[in-house]
C-alpha cells in the first residue's frame, strides 16, 4: 500500500505534508515520500491534495494491479477517480454531507 | 540539539480522539491553559485518519448504561472493570450529541432518531470525524498545539508527573514541557508482532503504524501500574487490505462461511475472540480460506459498500474495481490480523481509578492507553477524555511544586545526542525492528503459531528481545526522523517485555486467540482476576488484583 506523486501537476502546497498521520511526505520543490513501505494507505493526503497528483495503490504484496485512486473535493462532494492499469477508469462519487448506510 | 522549555498547566499527549476531547473538555471547566503535543498534525493523527465506519459505542432507546457495561464483560470473559465501564457507558450518548453539535453526520429516521445497527451502534459519516474535532480544537484559543513533537518520556518525582520530554521529528529541538497536570491519549501499539503482510505492504495493517506504544512504555518505565497486557487484540479482516469487516457482517448480513459454504460462527460462539477463534481453526482443520459470504447482495448494496468503504478504507474499494469484481460477485476472504495492544477494544493499559488517574499522581489516561475498560470504541474514549479532563481540572489547584532532576534530562539529551552525533552504525533500526516482530511472532503467539504459546516458547522471546534491547545503544541515526524510529522501537521493546510476562502469569486460556496457551487450554478459577504489573528497581513486579 502506498502513494505515487505526478510531480509536473504539484504545486508544493505542503497541504499533504501537514495532515499525514505519519508525517512521511516531505515537500521540497515538490511533493515526495522518502518511505513509501512506511505508508498506512489511509488516503488523507489524496483527499487533501487540490491538483490530484497523489494516486494510492496496492503494493503487489497484496494483489494490487496497477490501479491508482485520486480525489477531487467539489463543495461537499468528494469524487474518487480510479485508473486501471487497462488505461479504463471509473468514478464514484461520495456526499460528504451523507451518513454511511451500512 | 537546541532546547526548549515549555510550561503549561495541563498537557495533553497525543491529539487524537480521546486528546482532543478532553481538550475540548477541559476549556469548559477551566480557564488554565492547555497544550496539545501532537507527534504528527492533529486533522488527520491517529486510529480516525481514514474515518470509522459506525459508532461502535451508543445506548439506543430501551438499553441502560450498565447493559453496556454487561456486555462488555461478558465478551471479555469476566476480565473487565465494572466500575470503569459504567462510568464511560454513561458518557456515550452525551458525546454523540456534542459531536453532532460540532457537525457530524448522523443517519437519521423520519421522527428525527438515530438509526441503530443492532442496540449499540448508529451510522454516521465517519469519514468526517477527525477533521470535525480538529476544528474545534483549533478554535477554541485557549488550546495550544505542538503538531510534529513526538513525546518520549514523563519527567517524575516522588510519584508526581511533573511533565514529559519530547522532540521535533523536523528539527533538532529537545523540549522539556513542565505541567501540573497530564494527560496520557497516545493510543494503543501496533508493529510488535510481525504483521500480515510483511514486505512492501507491512504498514497496510489495521491499527495506525504509527501509534507505536509510546504511553504504554512511558508509563512502564516511570513506575505506573499497567494491567491485562496478556489480553492482546487480533481482529478479523479483509484479507490483503485489512479493511474493518463489520460493514459486510452487519451492514449486509454476510455470514463467515468456510472454502465448504458452510456458516461455522455458530459452531465456535460469538463473542470478539471467539469469531476470530473460529476462523483460525477452520483454516488449521482444512476448511480454509473463509469467507464474509457477500454473493447474492443486490447491485445496490455493491454501490452502498464502496461508498462506505471510500469512508473509511478506500483500498478496499480499489481493489473490487482493480479486480472488477463486486462483492456481489465475489466472496471477501478474510483473515485475523496480527496481536495488538489495544486498550479501547481490550483491557490492555495504565491501571486507573474511576476519574481515570493512573498510580502517578496528577498523570491521567484516556482512550486506547487507558486499560480495565474494553469495548471503548470513539466514542468510548471521547468519554474518558471528558472525565479525565475534568478531574485534572481539578487537579491542577492540588499539584504541589516539587523540584526537578535538572541532571537527569541533561543526560536524556547527551544520551539522545549520542544516536545522531554516532558515525553510521552497521545495525540498522528497521532490522532490529524485523528481528523483534519475528521474534513476537515466533515465540510469543504470533500469526504463525496461530496465535498460540507456552512457557517454553515465552522465555525464549524474553531472551530475544532482551538481546534486541542490549543492541539498541549501538544504533544511528543522520536526522531527526531517523532518532524517531530509534524511539518507537524502544517503546516496542519494552511494551514486548511486558507483554511477554503477562503471558507467562496468565496459565490458562480464557480468551482463544487474545491470550491462547497450550500449555494451558483451559479456562482456570484462579485465574478470574486482572493480571497487574510495575517495574520497581528494574524489574518488573506482577500483581494479582480481584475483579472489581
Ligand atoms: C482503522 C480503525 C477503524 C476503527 N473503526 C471504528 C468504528 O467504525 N467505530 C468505532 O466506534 N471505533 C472504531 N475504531 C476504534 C476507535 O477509532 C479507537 O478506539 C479510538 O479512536 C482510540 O482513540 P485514542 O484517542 O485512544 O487513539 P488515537 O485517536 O489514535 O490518538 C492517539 C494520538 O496520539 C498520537 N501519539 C502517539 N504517540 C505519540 C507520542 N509519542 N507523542 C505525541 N503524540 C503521540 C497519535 O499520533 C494520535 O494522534 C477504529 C479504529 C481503527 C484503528
Ligand atoms: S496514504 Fe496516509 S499514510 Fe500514506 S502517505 Fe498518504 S497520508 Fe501518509
Ligand atoms: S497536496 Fe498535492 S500539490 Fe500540494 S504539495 Fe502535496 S502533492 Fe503537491
Amino acid at each position: 500500500m502506498s502513494i505515487l506523486f505526478e510531480s509536473t501537476r504539484c504545486i508544493s502546497c505542503k497541504k499533504c505534508a501537514a495532515v499525514c498521520p505519519g508525517s512521511l511526505i516531505t515537500v521540497d520543490e515538490t511533493a515526495r515520500i522518502e518511505h513509501p513501505e512506511r505508508c498506512w494507505g489511509c488516503a488523507s493526503c489524496v483527499k487533501e491534495c487540490p491538483v490530484q497528483a497523489i494516486g494510492l495503490y496496492l503494493g503487489e504484496d497484496v494483489g494490487g494491479k496497477g490501479g491508482r485512486m485520486t480525489a477531487r473535493q467539489e463543495s461537499t462532494l468528494l469524487h474518487w477517480q480510479i485508473a486501471k492499469s487497462d488505461g479504463t477508469s471509473e468514478t464514484i462519487t461520495v456526499d460528504l454531507k451523507d451518513s454511511n448506510k451500512y | 540539539m537546541e532546547s526548549k522549555i515549555i510550561t503549561t498547566d495541563f498537557l495533553i499527549i497525543g491529539g487524537g480522539t480521546a486528546g482532543c476531547y478532553a481538550a475540548l473538555t477541559f476549556c469548559e471547566h477551566s480557564d488554565k491553559k492547555v497544550l496539545i503535543v501532537e507527534k504528527a498534525g492533529i486533522k488527520r493523527s491517529g486510529c480516525l485518519a481514514a474515518g470509522v465506519n459506525a459508532i461502535n459505542a451508543y445506548i439506543s432507546a430501551g438499553h441502560s448504561p450498565q447493559d453496556y457495561v454487561d456486555y462488555a464483560v461478558r465478551d471479555a470473559g469476566g476480565i473487565a472493570r465494572r466500575d470503569l465501564l459504567l462510568s464511560m457507558s454513561e458518557g456515550l450518548n452525551r458525546t454523540v450529541r456534542k459531536l453532532e453539535a460540532l457537525g457530524l453526520t448522523i443517519l437519521k429516521d423520519e421522527n428525527g432518531g438515530y438509526v441503530t445497527r443492532g442496540w449499540r451502534n448508529i451510522k454516521i459519516n465517519g469519514e468526517r470525524i477527525k477533521p470535525i474535532l480538529a476544528e474545534a480544537v483549533k478554535n477554541q484559543s485557549q488550546i495550544g498545539i505542538l503538531e510534529r513533537v513526538n513525546v518520549f518520556e514523563y519527567i517524575v518525582k516522588d510519584n508526581q508527573i511533573l511533565g514529559a520530554l519530547a522532540v521535533s521529528i523536523d528539527e533538532p529541538i529537545f523540549y522539556t514541557i513542565y505541567a501540573k497536570t497530564v494527560l496520557c491519549a497516545t493510543g494503543g501499539a501496533s508493529g510488535l508482532y510481525k504483521p500480515n503482510n510483511p514486505g512492501f505492504s507491512r504498514h497496510k495493517m489495521w491499527y495506525p503504524p504509527f501509534n507505536t506504544g509510546a504511553g504504554y512504555a512511558m508509563g512502564i518505565r516511570a513506575g505506573a501500574e499497567m494491567t491485562s497486557f496478556e489480553m492482546r487484540f487480533v481482529a478479523l479482516r479483509c484479507k490483503d487490505t485489512i479493511a474493518p469487516t463489520g460493514t459486510l457482517a452487519q451492514g449486509v448480513g454476510a455470514k463467515q462461511i468456510n472454502a465448504k459454504g458452510e456458516v461455522y460462527e455458530s459452531k465456535y460462539g460469538v463473542t470478539t475472540s471467539q469469531r476470530i477463534y473460529g476462523t483460525v481453526r477452520e483454516n488449521a482443520d482444512g476448511n480454509g480460506p473463509c469467507y464474509l459470504k457477500t454473493t447474492g447482495i443486490t447491485p445496490a448494496q455493491d454501490e452502498e459498500l464502496k461508498k462506505a468503504y471510500l469512508n473509511m478504507c478506500p483500498s478496499q474499494t480499489l481493489k473490487w474495481i482493480e479486480n472488477g469484481k463486486n462483492p456481489s460477485d465475489e466472496n471477501v476472504e478474510i483473515e485475523g490480523t496480527e496481536p495488538y495492544i489495544v486498550g479501547g477494544h481490550t483491557a490492555s493499559g495504565y491501571w486507573i481509578g474511576n476519574d481515570r488517574q493512573t498510580t502517578i499522581s496528577g498523570l491521567f489516561a484516556a482512550g486506547d492507553v487507558a486499560g480495565g475498560c474494553p469495548q471503548k470504541y470513539v466514542t468510548g474514549a471521547f468519554a474518558e477524555g471528558e472525565l479525565a479532563a475534568i478531574a485534572a481540572a481539578e487537579h491542577i489547584g492540588q499539584a504541589r511544586a516539587v523540584p526537578v532532576d535538572q541532571m537527569g534530562i541533561a543526560n536524556t539529551k547527551r544520551w539522545l545526542e549520542g544516536f545522531l552525533g554516532r558515525s553510521q552504525s552497521d545495525i540498522i533500526t528497521d532490522t532490529l525492528e524485523d528481528e523483534m516482530q519475528s521474534a513476537m511472532d515466533r515465540y510469543a503467539g504470533g500469526i504463525s503459531q496461530n496465535y498460540s504459546c507456552d512457557e517454553e516458547c515465552l522465555q525464549t522471546a524474553l531472551q530475544k528481545i532482551s538481546g534486541i534491547e542490549r543492541k539498541l545503544p549501538l544504533l544511528s541515526a543522520n536526522n531527526m526522523r531517523e532518532l524517531l524510529y530509534i524511539l518507537e522501537l524502544r517503546e516496542r521493546l519494552t511494551l514486548c517485555k511486558s507483554v511477554i510476562a503477562h503471558l507467562s502469569v496468565r496459565k490458562e486460556t480464557r480468551w482463544h486467540i487474545f491470550a491462547e496457551r497450550r500449555d494451558y487450554p483451559d479456562k482456570r478459577k484462579e485465574f478470574e482476576c486482572f493480571i497487574n504489573s510495575r517495574l520497581v528497581g528494574g524489574e518488573l513486579e506482577v500483581i494479582k488484583r480481584e475483579l472489581i
